[in-house]
Order: C-alpha cells, then structure tokens, then sequence
C-alpha cells in the first residue's frame, strides 16, 4: 500500500498508484454474465489522462467543480480520476434520484462539469428545471449513434491529445461535496478535504488491508460514501482490483462471487439480509441428515471462533458456504443504515465476517468498526484508529448523543454556516444519534436526537424534504416527522415517516382527502414515502419568522397522542 | 405481436403467480411496492421472471422510478 501520509491529496496517491501497478487489473465491469471491460492501471491512466487533458483545455482548473451522475462503473472512477488530476472538486450525485433533484444538486453545487450516464441524461434533459441548468460542459456516456445530446458532448470523444498538467492541491483543499440528503429542503453538501479521505483511507486499511490481487465488488452506488472509500479510493491506493457489477438483481450479485472470487463487498442491510434469506432457503431444502450435520458444523464453528474469527478453519469446515461465495471471501462490510445483530451473527456463525460500524457523511464515512476481537453482533463496534467518540449529556444509563472528532470530519456544509455552526460545536460533529459506550469501548446505538429516518437501503431522509410533495393540499397546516422523533423509541430499526395534519375549522377528514394524501404519498420514491398520518386540533407553534417550532410540536403531539392510536396507515 | 393491454395482464398474472396472491388483487395503476409489500430487491426479482416470460433484456434503470404495473408494462412492450 501507498503511505498515504506522504501525500497531500488523493490525485496525487491515485497518479502514484497508477505508475506503481501498472500491469495489475485495477477495474473489471461486467453486466451480467458478460464483462464489458477490463483495466489495468496502466490502461486505466491512458483512458484518464486524454480526459483529464480535455477538461483542462475547456477552463477546468484548480477548485473548478465537477458533477458525477452514472450507475457503478468503470467510466464513474476513470471521469473522477481525471478530475482530481485536473485538480478538481468531485461531486459525487446519486443516480437514483429524481431528474429534478439531480438539476437542484448540482445547481446547488455549482458544477462546471456534469459526466452522466444517457439514461440519466434523457431524464434530465425532459424534466422540469432543465432550462435553467447552468453546466458549461456536459459529457454523456454511452449514448446511443444519432442521440439528441442536447448540447452535451460525447464522453467516449471528450479527449485531447495533449499532455494534461496535473494540478496538485494541499491536504485542506476540498476533494468532494458529498450530498447527505435535503434535496427538498435544504441542501447538505459536505465539503469534504483532500486529508479527509487520505486519514480515513489509512484509517480503514489498517483493519481491512488491501494489497494486489484482492477483488473488491461493487454494488453500492459509487456516490455513497463508503463504496467511493472502499470500492475506489482504498482498492486503488493498495493495487487491488474493483469489480462493478451493472446491475443489482440478486442471481448475478451471487454468481459475482465465485466468478470473480471476491475478497470484500459493502453492502447495505437490505441487500444484506435478502442473501440470508437466500441461504436459509437453501438450508432448508438440504434432506434432514445433511441439515443436521450441516447445523452440527455450524454450531462447532460457532464455538471454536467465539473468541476470535479463524477464515481458514471456518472454510474448511463449511467448505460448501464459502464455496459458494468463490473461497476468496474475507469480510462483507455493511453500513448505511443500523442493521439486525440476528443477521450479523447469523453470517458469524458460518464463519463469514461482516465488518459492522457507524459512520456519517459528515464524519468522512466509518467512525466505528467491529474489530471482531471478540465478535459482537449487538454494537457498532469500537472508534477506528484517529477518532475520538464521545457521549454529550449522558443520563443515568451513560444514553446520550453522540459526538466524533478526528481529522476526517467534514469543513462545511456547502453555502450554509449556520447549519455548519449547529453540527460542528468546538470541533465536535455532533451527530444527532443517541448511543452510549460500554465498558469494552464499544459503541451502541440506541435512536436518534435529530429529525430524520434512514431506510435499510441507507437512505437519509429528513422529513423537512418530503413537506413540499405535500405543498398546497387543501388543509390548513401540515408537516413531516420521524416517527421516532415524536415517540422515541431506543431502537434504530423500522424507522417510519409521519405526516401531522391540521384541518381547518369545522373541516373533516373526507375520503377525497385521504385518496388525494395517498396519491401524492406515491409520488414520492418508495423509500421516502410516508407511512401514515395524525390529525392535530391545534395551530402549529411557530417562530416570529413563521417556520413550525418542530421541536415543540413533537413534544406536544407526544403529550397528548399515543402513537398506536394516533397513526393512521396510508 | 402482443398488445400492451396483453401485456398488462400478463404481468399482473405472473405478479399474482410470484407473490402468491390472487390476481383480482391488483391492478395496472397499483403501486406494486406499496401493493405488494415489497422491496426494491423484490421488485427486481420480479423483472428477472418477466424477462424470462417475455424473452426481452431490461437494464435495471429502465425501472429506475417506475413503481406501477402499468409504466412497467409500457417499458416491456417497447422492447417486445
């Protein structure tokens, strides 16, 4: 691995790598059973260099920001490469937002740039807010011969001939704005540094070391924080090998592995439990004698890796388990939202590590990590080397928020500082989640301070972004909260959203109100839908600027509703 | 050459047929995620077994969005 230490930015490390690896593969795509490309870094830096080369012959200098919107791919890490080597400022937006979300990120951003997938393109370029988007270069990739770009220009031909200079940029310089959510809202970019990623990276690698040879698979949208870590920056500083997977249907996610003999894969606690549930199907048709001997291993396993893991053992002994996942199989990561200690320890006992920890946009990606020395399924596992956790305003049961600091912790927000100044307090990311540290030095999570939910697909959703699919509906007053934010419960799963109304004098609750609730709720993507709503009889406590004081209407919902009888289900 | 009323129909069918429910229970503007209960892993387990039946090849953003039986079936009958 590189000595990330020695470098003041991730261009820098990444230009580094490509020269020290240069006949290792460093990417290979595939769509299905077909692979559509395979790289290594040699290859890798002659298809980069031309791009980066072309964005500086078109006024992308140091600090220019540029937009990326593409699905997991090769042309996804090649395009931020050339970014960074053109000493840019990478944005990182999700594909699976809307077209009209998307035009508001990067607006809010100001991207000079936009490298996007034609699918995304074609929604772009009919959604509303098109007209007014202001990119002075747009490169598409993959669009098909004839296409109407709409301005935008072809990435397979955005190339220059020439040398491209490489811009270096010092270790508090931004690298990326990363969106954690508030595309309805108010945005929240963090403005993450160069020394961000570069100490998180060290950070990570120290408990889960790449080196040449190892294959990491991606299927978490590259723009998330952990797989850009994990499934980029990380592989690539070590030499390792990244395997994109262009879709996400579970046969090929599961014929990915032995195909490809997988050494790590991040996953989110959907995606994570959906195996479980595909290798419990499978055990279950096992005829009873192999189900019980099959269950007598698991259970020796079990006993014999209580203190500590052993792969080489648990591979012997559940021989068919690991098989299936190619034999190569080190660790599955999974973060993005809390996930079940059942599954963890599940995936434990067959001897398959699942590297379980906390972390935030906010706080560069992992804060916290199992160590697995010994195993627990029941906490985040303990801060990583460089961070600091701390619990703010303890109660009696040591339960209180939780607060990071270490040198992967964001700037700013983006254009905000007063929301800057309430999430950083004396250089402290306060966190908004609830938790409390043991005696082990293991964090617990146990709920949240802060208004907002995070799906098991590891969504935030903040509730204050759903309000306007709610806009204009003909009652007198209405807002969103997470569920937990008015009935706290000590608990981080099933996180819902609720919509609290308040009806108009002498107004009833009529089913053309309800039909006209539930078809604007199905508007919304699935994963930021409501799950039901409350009727409130009182106006809406509000400041002397007239925003709703959330605070104090949750506390009084909660005074007088109960959250059993309250709620009802769209 | 199917119509897309067909072809409608014959996805709520195989829906029905994959979910275990009767096929009286849904309907072409019927939100499956929210009909069905289901994810968007779910969802895609779905469009591999109509893939299948229809013998056409769906990338996974061609239902990027789509949540209704009746959008799905129109972005399977432009492929048919």
């Amino acid at each position: 691995m590189l000595d990330l230490t020695k470098y003041n930015s991730l261009g820098a490390a990444l230009r580094d790598a490509l020269d020290r690896w240069p006949e290792e593969v460093c990417l290979i795509e595939a769509d299905r059973e077909r692979e559509n490309c395979r790289l290594n870094y040699r290859e890798f830096k002659q298809t980069a260099l031309p791009l980066a080369s072309y964005l500086e012959d078109n006024g992308f200098r140091a600090g220019s920001r540029a937009a990326i919107i593409m699905t997991n791919q090769s042309k996804w890490l090649i395009s931020a490469y050339a970014i960074f080597h053109a000493g840019g400022v990478l944005v990182p937006l999700d594909y699976k937002l809307s077209a009209a979300e998307q035009i508001q990120l990067v607006a809010h951003s100001k991207a000079e740039v936009l490298v996007v997938e034609y699918h995304i393109w074609r929604a772009i370029t009919q959604a509303e807010g098109f007209d007014g988007l202001q990119v002075k270069t747009v490169l598409v990739t993959e669009a098909p011969p004839g296409a109407d770009l709409k301005g935008a220009v072809r990435w397979e031909e955005a190339q220059s001939d020439r040398e491209p200079e490489f811009v270096e940029r010092g270790r508090k310089d931004p690298a990326c704005i990363v969106y954690s959510s508030g595309t309805g809202g108010r945005p929240k970019g963090c403005v993450l540094t160069h020394e961000n990623y570069l100490e998180q990276c060290v950070a990570l690698t120290s408990l889960y070391p790449f080196w040449p040879g190892v294959r990491y698979l991606s299927i978490l949208p590259t723009n998330h924080a952990i797989d850009f870590m994990v499934g980029f920056i990380g592989p690539f500083t070590c030499g390792a090998t990244v395997v994109h997977l262009r879709t996400l249907r579970p046969e090929y996610v599961r014929e990915a592995f032995p195909r490809y003999k997988i050494t790590y894969m991040a996953l989110v606690p959907m995606v994570l439990k959906n195996l479980e549930k595909g290798l419990k199907a499978r055990f279950a048709e096992l005829p009873a004698p192999k189900r019980f001997v099959f269950n007598q291993l698991v259970a020796l396993n079990r006993r014999l890796t209580r203190k500590r893991p052993n792969l080489n053992l648990s591979r012997r002994l559940l021989k068919q388990v690991h098989e299936a996942f190619g034999g190569e199989l080190r660790a599955l990561f999974v973060g993005g939202a809390f996930m079940d200690p059942a599954t963890l320890q599940f995936f434990y006992d067959l001897g398959i590590q699942v590297g379980n920890g906390y972390g935030l946009t906010e706080a560069g990606t992992a804060v916290t990590l199992n160590d697995f020395n010994p195993f627990r399924a029941d906490t985040v596992g303990k801060p990583l080397p460089g961070m600091e956790v701390k619990i703010v305003n303890p109660d009696a049961e040591g339960v209180g928020q939780v607060a990071v600091r270490s040198k992967t912790v964001m700037s700013y927000y983006l254009d905000d500082p007063d929301m800057t100044a309430e999430t950083i307090v004396d250089g402290w990311l306060m966190t908004g989640d609830l938790g409390r540290i043991d005696k082990m030095g293991h964090l617990q999570l146990l709920g949240r301070v802060k208004n907002m939910i995070v799906t098991e697909e590891g969504k935030n959703v903040y509730p204050e972004d759903i309000e306007s699919a709610f806009e204009g509906l003909a009652v007198k007053e209405l807002c969103v909260f997470a569920a937990n934010y008015i009935w706290p419960e000590r608990s981080m799963m099933g996180e819902k959203l609720v919509l609290v109304i308040r009806l108009d004098e002498g107004q009833q609750l009529t089913e053309a109100l309800r039909e006209e609730i539930a078809a604007r709720n199905r508007r919304l993507l699935n994963f930021k839908r409501v799950s039901g709503y409350v009727i409130w009889d009182e106006d809406f406590p509000r400041t002397a600027s007239l925003k709703i004081k959330r605070n104090v209407l949750a506390e009084q919902i909660r005074g007088r509703l109960d959250r059993q009888t309250a709620l009802i289900e769209i | 050459m199917r119509t897309i009323e067909e072809t409608t129909d014959e996805i709520l069918g195989l829906a029905a047929t994959h979910f275990n429910i009767s096929p009286g229970e849904i309907a072409p503007d019927d939100d499956f995620f929210k009909k069905l209960g289901i994810n968007s892993l779910q969802a895609l387990e779905l469009l591999t077994r109509l893939e299948n039946h229809f013998n056409v090849e769906l990338p996974d953003y061609e239902i990027q969005g789509v949540t209704d039986f009746r959008t799905l079936a129109e972005r399977i009958q432009s492929r048919l």
